[in-house]
């Protein structure tokens, strides 16, 4: 087996060695009856060649979708990834170290992860970040229950409608064990796309204890985030922003400025593929005065011995391997390798690159609709959008057929999770969608 | 890790490498989209750009973390003896191959019909899991091993209530990862903790002693953390059935069981794997790895959504009504990318390998213990499976700790093992050489121990010193939770306090 070093001259002298004479021996403490039921009834094992073939044999099954034009996002955007971003997290001195306990040993590790929490701060508003989370749903969630130690005497957690399907799920997932949480579902409106601020005002009273919102939202809608900040903070309730498509950052005006308390989401948009919905990366960011509430690992800046910068994991007593039951999280392992590679993404764009990257989407996606309102195809929503908008398509299901037939994935239906949007095509557009092809999308779903 | 003379070991952070007007990043060149964004979106909406944020050419941005990578130590580097973490070699065809445009780029939301390699490979690695861990069905849902913990326990959850209990109590050893009682809390649960028998495992005497009508499950990990095999599994297993409760087998160190035993054997009725343990998929500096979760025929219809199945028509596809799941834990269907991986592992070593690998991680781990027994003596006379976990006398000797041992360890080139854990052994070294470090490579180690168990008689200050000849010296961290400084600052001070 090549990745075992052991010759049958080394396992008899160090079976000799610790006075064993077959490797069974070393095992014989173990019930009889268990390693009577031991075998492993799988195929024997391949060389490198053979399973390389076997692995390309079924990525090949997937090629079609992956060579369609795709405006395929909901979540899950595709980006360009320079080519710089993989020869960094390909480094094994990175991909295959552990969590830096051994600070000494892994100053790499804990200043990079210094740096994506400072990003995360940068792109958020927000004063403190943490080292990432797994997903942007699991994000949520993690925020949820992360406002409940803050807040821990009101029960009512108010969630956009227009909050991913999946999110929504994990949030309801996350909070059923939760004794007396009441999960609370803020309606849309249906002409702009965005939650009814009005509902907010409804529900926002001394039992509120935070409202869930998308920025922009599962529609691609700019909601208004201010004004729900203030509703929810009138009531003396947190705004927690989820962000699936944090390019958007870049452009737009941050969830900290507009007073949201926690921002988390999904950094899968900076340096991360597709990966068929994971991993990515989860990120969480908050006021420093809840800072303690946080879940998840923090790296903080220090001295050596001699008195020189350096960086380490910190305030652990937050955590479940000190504190046990009482831990603010499970959370042990996070996505650092993919933090890693949203960290790199964001140093290559740099200051002006990220706002020229966002503007290009969004110039993008607005030639989209315009081409597609062209063949009379309009929106379905009246508010502002980032890179990715509701196209309104009859029979949406029958469109995508055609489209894919002539080579273009056109977008997400959204009648399993939205049946009142039966007639919504949603279309993501990013860089990597080149200017032509938003011809041939409208010409694709044109009737 | 270590440096060469020319260069520096300190490397500034990215923020202060910025100057204005710089860039990594060519846009796509043509007509500029700036001006005609804030016209589409209005400039309410939009924000200036962000002070503080780097600006590098994109050589910069790559000698800047090429540098900081050589601050690091790696499994790929060195032996990583980090006990209860099976830092086994990561096969780097495995990379190559989730790297693979088919796998790599496929979106999510495609059509079922268009992602038919995608999700035969994960019914394959259901079944191939199915097979290894003993139990009769799989969901690759959960994110970590963690995820895949609370996953289980919502499990219990969902199960207890279904047949209308109320049980709120699981029982936990004293041995355990703090992730189980995390988890458990998270899961609704209250923990009440088991003692280790005096042998090194729980005594099914112990479990009837603290079995009630109000005990949901028992979690344990088998081999527990002091490396011992849990004797008395299986009668434990049917006390629990008896009172109406679960056995739990958290899968941390799956690697020991690898044709020795099978959780199923054991009764086990919900079992999670880490895919980044057992199945070679890199650690990442802390993730992403992967959580599956494994359970009897009876809980499969708790298991997170969405489910894979196949259709009347031959297709694989994802079912999401079933009404008895526990639900979604995260978005889309696993963390694919590790799923590839550790599927690729299993293909290359195929069943007899699998069996092969756990013996021989065994016999590595007796191996340090025998070489080290005489200065750092076992914490339970009991034979070791994977892992050991050691002791010492220095502290009452020379006043040394285990931290300085570990922080000296450094200075032999070595990465420390986990300490002071499990918490039941005061000082612990927990030790896991894993399958694929060679016999040489143990008697190195083994021979910078017993130095450093010498040097730690003879010459304790240097000891509590050390390490010497790491990038920085022993780190304050305790002055790092005390005053947080969390992320770069461009103020004048460049620091930001609470």
């Amino acid at each position: 087996m090549r990745f075992i070093p052991h010759t049958a001259a080394d396992i008899a002298q160090m079976l000799a060695a610790l006075d064993v004479e077959r490797l069974d021996d070393l095992v014989a403490h173990v019930p009889a009856a268990l390693r009577a039921q031991a075998a492993i009834r799988l195929d024997r094992g391949l060389g490198e060649r053979e399973v390389s073939a076997a692995m390309r044999a079924l990525a090949q099954r997937n090629a079609p979708a992956t060579e369609l034009i795709s405006f395929l996002g909901g979540g899950c955007y595709r980006h360009y990834i320079p080519a710089a971003v993989r020869a960094i997290t390909a480094r094994a001195e990175f991909a295959t170290s552990y969590t830096p306990y051994q600070p000494e040993a892994s100053q790499g590790t804990t200043q990079a992860i210094f740096e994506f929490q400072t990003l995360i701060t940068q792109l958020t508003g927000l004063e403190v970040a943490n080292a990432s989370m797994y997903d942007g749903a699991s994000a949520a969630a993690e925020a949820v229950l992360m406002a409940r130690r803050i807040l821990p005497k009101r029960h009512r957690v108010v969630v956009s409608r227009a909050l991913w399907p999946d999110y929504r799920a994990t949030i309801a997932t996350y909070l059923s064990a939760q004794q007396d949480l009441e999960i609370v579902e803020l309606p849309l409106d249906l002409a702009t796309g965005s939650t009814s601020c009005e509902a907010l005002g409804k529900l926002a009273d001394q039992h509120l204890l935070c409202a869930v919102v998308g920025y922009p939202n599962a529609f691609g809608v700019i909601e208004s985030l201010g004004h729900m900040t203030q509703v929810a903070h009138e009531a003396g309730a947190l705004l927690i922003a989820v962000t699936a498509e944090p390019l958007a950052f870049g452009l737009l005006k941050s969830p900290g400025e507009l007073g949201a308390d926690i921002a988390v989401g999904e950094g899968q948009s900076f340096g991360i593929a597709p990966q068929f919905g994971g991993p990515g990366v989860g990120f969480m960011a908050a006021r420093m005065a809840h800072v303690r509430s946080m879940p998840g690992r923090l790296v903080g800046e220090t001295r050596d011995r001699q008195g020189r910068r350096a960086f380490c994991l910190t305030l652990a007593a937050r955590e479940q391997h000190i504190r046990r039951e009482r831990a603010t999280s499970n959370i042990c392992t996070n996505h650092s390798l993919n933090a890693l590679a949203a960290t790199v993404y964001l140093a290559l764009m740099g200051r002006s690159g990220l706002r020229r990257m966002a503007a290009r989407n969004v110039d993008l996606a607005h030639q989209a609709a315009a081409k597609l309102a062209a063949v009379g195809i309009s929106p379905r929503f009246s508010g502002a959008f980032f890179n990715e908008f509701v196209a309104r398509v009859p029979d949406p299901h029958r469109a995508l057929e055609r489209a894919i037939a002539r080579g273009v994935l056109a977008g997400l239906t959204l009648e399993r999770d939205y049946p009142e949007l039966a007639d919504g095509l949603l279309i993501a557009v990013t860089e990597v969608n080149e200017p032509q092809s938003l011809d041939l999308l409208a010409e694709a779903l044109r009737a | 890790m270590g440096s060469m003379d020319m260069l520096s070991d300190r490397v500034p952070l990215i923020f202060e490498e910025s100057r204005p007007g710089r860039t990594g990043a060519e846009v796509d060149q043509g007509e500029p989209s700036e001006t005609r964004a804030l016209e589409l979106l209005g400039a309410e909406l939009c924000r200036d750009t962000i002070a503080g944020f780097p600006e590098l050419s994109e050589p910069q941005v790559l000698r800047h973390y090429l540098r900081l990578s050589r601050l690091n130590y790696a499994q790929a580097l060195n032996f990583y003896p980090l006990g209860s973490c099976t830092m086994k070699y990561n096969p780097v065809v495995n990379d190559e191959i989730a790297n693979l445009p088919g796998f790599a780029e496929l979106h999510p939301a495609v059509p079922p019909a268009m992602a038919q390699g995608a999700l035969e490979l994960m019914a394959r690695l259901e079944g191939a899991l199915a097979e290894i861990t003993g139990m009769d069905a799989v969901s690759l849902h959960p994110a970590a091993g963690a995820q895949g913990e609370l996953t289980g326990l919502l499990i219990v959850r969902a199960w207890d209530r279904r047949r209308g209990g109320k049980r709120r109590k699981v029982i936990i050893p004293d041995t355990a990862h703090g992730t189980n009682p995390a988890s458990c809390t998270l899961a609704g649960f209250e923990v009440v903790v088991a003692r280790t028998g005096a042998h090194g495992y729980l005594e099914a005497a112990e479990i009837r002693r603290l079995l009630d009508d109000q005990t949901a499950a028992l979690m344990v990990t088998n081999p527990n953390t002091l490396g011992i095999f849990e004797a008395e599994i299986s009668a434990i297993a049917e006390a629990l059935h008896q009172a109406g409760a679960l056995l739990y087998l958290d899968g941390a160190n799956l690697n020991a069981l690898l044709g020795v035993a099978k959780p199923g054997a054991m009764g086990a009725d919900i079992v999670h794997v880490n895919l980044h343990k057992t199945f070679s998929t890199p650690h990442g500096g802390g993730g992403p790895g992967a959580g599956p979760v494994a359970v009897t025929r009876e809980l499969e219809r708790f298991l997170p959504l969405p489910r894979l199945v196949r259709r009347a028509d031959g297709l694989w596809d994802f079912d999401r009504e079933r009404p008895d799941s526990i639900g979604r834990l995260r978005a889309y269907h696993g963390n694919f990318g590790m799923l590839v991986r550790a599927y690729a592992y299993i293909l290359a070593l195929g069943g007899e390998g699998l069996e092969q690998i756990g013996r021989l991680a065994i016999l590595n781990a007796n191996y340090v213990r025998h070489g080290l027994e005489k200065n750092f003596p076992v914490a339970k006379r009991a034979p070791s499976t994977h892992e050991c976990v050691l002791t010492h006398d220095l502290e009452e000797r020379a006043g040394v700790s285990t931290l300085d041992l570990a922080k000296r360890l450094l200075d032999y080139g070595f990465h420390p093992p986990t300490i002071y854990f499990p918490l039941v052994v005061p000082g612990a070294l927990m030790i896991e050489p894993t399958e694929t470090e060679a016999r040489e490579t143990l008697d190195v180690f083994i021979a910078a121990m017993n130095q450093i168990y010498r040097e730690a008689l003879e010459q304790p200050e240097m000891v509590k010193q050390a390490p010497h000849t790491t990038p920085v010296a022993r780190v304050d961290e305790v002055t790092a939770a005390r005053r947080p400084i969390l992320r770069w600052t461009p103020s004048p001070d460049s620091t930001t306090k609470e």
